[in-house]
């Protein structure tokens, strides 16, 4: 197996990979520079982007994709350190099933999400239905009128359907820690938040990195939640690159705005690899 | 009594009963356990409730009349179950055709995607040879990229040399997107297959192809379907791309994203209940490596 033909063999294997990638991953991205740097005639030009940071929604969809992601991440990681701390904790019983239901949004789409948080929110919807019985009645909450609201509305359903997936990539992290470490910090007396803040919390680094990096480039690239439950009253960096390609059929700014989010995506990947320092030993292979 | 003389005093208690049960332990200690468990149970409830009572709710929106959709104030209970929301979506003009066609892209994504990522990640599994470290790198920072700059570009491409509009062309950056995670994911599978099987195979006069189908594919096989229901479900849930490349033939969630604005409120839960429905049962199927899945590093 490991002989003369072998020395071939893992390359033949990655190739139709490498190639598939190439082509709709590589040369897309390249594409994508090309097209919003190019001018409406043709040939070089600055004329798609200086359009896309003319356009009267571009400093809205910028703030609005930056403050969601500035809220919803922190909120996300608590609510998934606390889900996989508890889900990882010896004196829970049923911990496989405990672990399901929280992993239940893991599949959900952004847009199978934004129509459940609609249904809560809409005029007609859970939350008045809830509110009526205690004599409030009739707020307008998805009102374009109310950005806050809608930021709010937009957090609560990111928050439910994309935990899981930090949940899922925490408690990957903590099963890998041994368990004498945190019964010698025990031993030593430490008590829970001191074995959580000086124990946990550091030999967590790698998976915290990973899921932030994952879980923001994400975020960048918040849509259809947008849409169905802000509608027009709120707009981020995607559907303005949605609604200039579909819309007004002006791919070279739809572009701009797609490399827009590829060089941020890159920016803050680069960000959280620099502030969240993992030993080298702690390095996944 | 100090802290530390406490501390003591229970640890020397404890050696003493440790031949007897744990009832025998102080009051306070059972207390303090006691109030312990109940946080525990009390966090892990809150966040399991926070998880379904939304399910619960569009699931009743879903299978009620219309007309007790747009009752007010809705029932937490509901007072009759009923198909009526659900038919009139999948009666609505074009939701069956679009069904047919997110199906179909999944599954063509599915078979190009394990086509060519198992192997892939075989070879990662299996081999180690020079460039393997810079293919993983490419593997691990390509599955977090955005969608969106694909499909601008593409949606070029595609038109120009006349595949817009069609189920390849969705099914193509589908398997883009989940490339990367297939190949890390049916990495980790083979890595799971014990190597000795496979040599003691090719020893005893096995081809690498038949020690492949004969040893490894059998006892890789759950984790392969495992991947294949996460490809799929990175498909059926796509939306962005979805949208910019189809016009006419749109899939599901083109279909309900660019009717949104313009459809009745049953129509709307209904579709919400029916895109987030398949998920469930997805992650059900896969429970058991979930961490593997959705945590591959």
């Amino acid at each position: 197996m490991r002989g003369a033909r072998s020395k071939w063999a893992p390359y033949a294997l990655l190739v139709p990979s490498l190639l598939w990638l190439l082509l709709f991953f590589a040369y897309p991205m390249v594409q994508a520079f090309q097209l919003a740097f190019q001018g409406f005639g043709g040939g070089w030009s600055l004329e798609p982007v200086r359009t896309m940071l003319s356009d009267a929604l571009f400093v809205e969809a910028l703030l609005t994709t930056l403050g969601l992601l500035a809220l919803i991440i922190p909120l996300q990681f608590v609510l998934a350190m606390a889900m996989a701390m508890v889900v990882n904790d010896k004196a829970l019983r049923g911990r496989t099933i405990w672990l399901y239901i929280y992993a239940l949004p893991l599949a959900i789409s952004e847009l199978a999400a934004g129509l459940v948080w609609f249904s809560i929110f809409t005029d007609n919807g859970w939350l008045n239905s809830f509110l009526n019985a205690f004599g409030v009645d009739g707020v307008v909450w998805l009102d374009y009128e109310k950005p806050f609201v809608l930021v709010l509305a937009l957090v609560l359903a990111e928050a439910w359907r994309a935990t899981a997936i930090i949940m899922v990539i925490l408690v990957a992290g903590l099963q890998s820690i041994p368990d004498d470490l945190i019964e010698a910090a025990d031993v030593y007396g430490a008590g829970w938040w001191q074995r959580f803040r000086h124990v946990t919390l550091p030999l967590l680094r790698p998976s915290i990195r990973v899921a932030l990096i994952l879980r923001t480039v994400l975020a960048f690239q918040v849509f259809a939640i947008v849409i169905t439950l802000a509608g027009r009253g709120l707009t981020v960096l995607s559907a303005e690159s949605y609604r200039w390609y579909a819309v007004y059929q002006e791919e070279n700014v739809a572009a701009a705005y797609a490399a827009l989010i590829l060089v941020l995506s890159l920016v803050a990947a680069g960000f959280f690899f620099a502030i969240v320092p993992v030993k080298e030993e702690q390095q996944p292979q | 009594m100090s802290r530390t003389a406490e501390r003591t005093a229970t640890g020397e208690e404890q050696r003493r009963d440790a031949g007897e049960s744990e009832r025998q332990e102080r009051p306070g200690q059972r207390r303090r356990r006691r109030r312990r468990s109940l946080i525990l149970y009390g966090t892990a409830t809150l966040l399991a409730l926070w998880v379904l009572i939304p399910v619960y709710l569009i699931t009743i929106f879903a299978f009620t009349t219309r007309n007790e959709v747009y009752e007010y104030p809705h029932a937490f209970f509901p007072k009759n179950l009923s198909l009526d929301t659900m038919t009139f979506f999948t009666t609505f003009a074009g939701v069956l055709p679009a069904l047919g066609r997110s199906v179909a892209v999944a599954f063509l994504t599915l078979v190009v995607t394990l086509a060519i990522g198992a192997p892939a990640g075989y070879a990662l599994a299996r081999f180690i040879f020079p460039g393997r470290n810079v293919y993983r790198l490419v593997v691990l920072s390509t599955r977090a990229f955005p969608i969106v700059i694909l499909s601008i570009p593409l949606a070029v491409t595609f038109l120009s040399i006349g595949l817009n509009d069609t189920i390849w062309a969705v099914a193509s950056v589908h398997t883009a997107l989940a490339l990367p995670f297939a190949v890390l994911i049916t990495s980790s599978v083979f890595v799971g297959v014990p190597g000795e099987l496979e040599e003691a195979a090719l020893v005893y006069g096995c081809t690498p192809f038949q020690a492949f189908r004969k040893i490894v594919l059998p006892m890789a096989l759950p984790g392969l379907a495992a991947a294949a229901v996460f490809t799929f479900v990175v498909s059926w849930n796509e939306v962005f791309a979805a949208t910019i490349l189809t016009v006419q033939s749109p899939t599901l969630p083109a279909l309900v994203l660019s009717n949104l604005t313009a459809s009745p409120l049953p129509f709307r839960f209904a579709a919400g209940w029916f895109l987030l429905a398949p998920s469930l049962v997805f992650i059900f199927f896969v429970r058991k490596r979930l961490l593997g899945l959705w945590g591959a590093q």
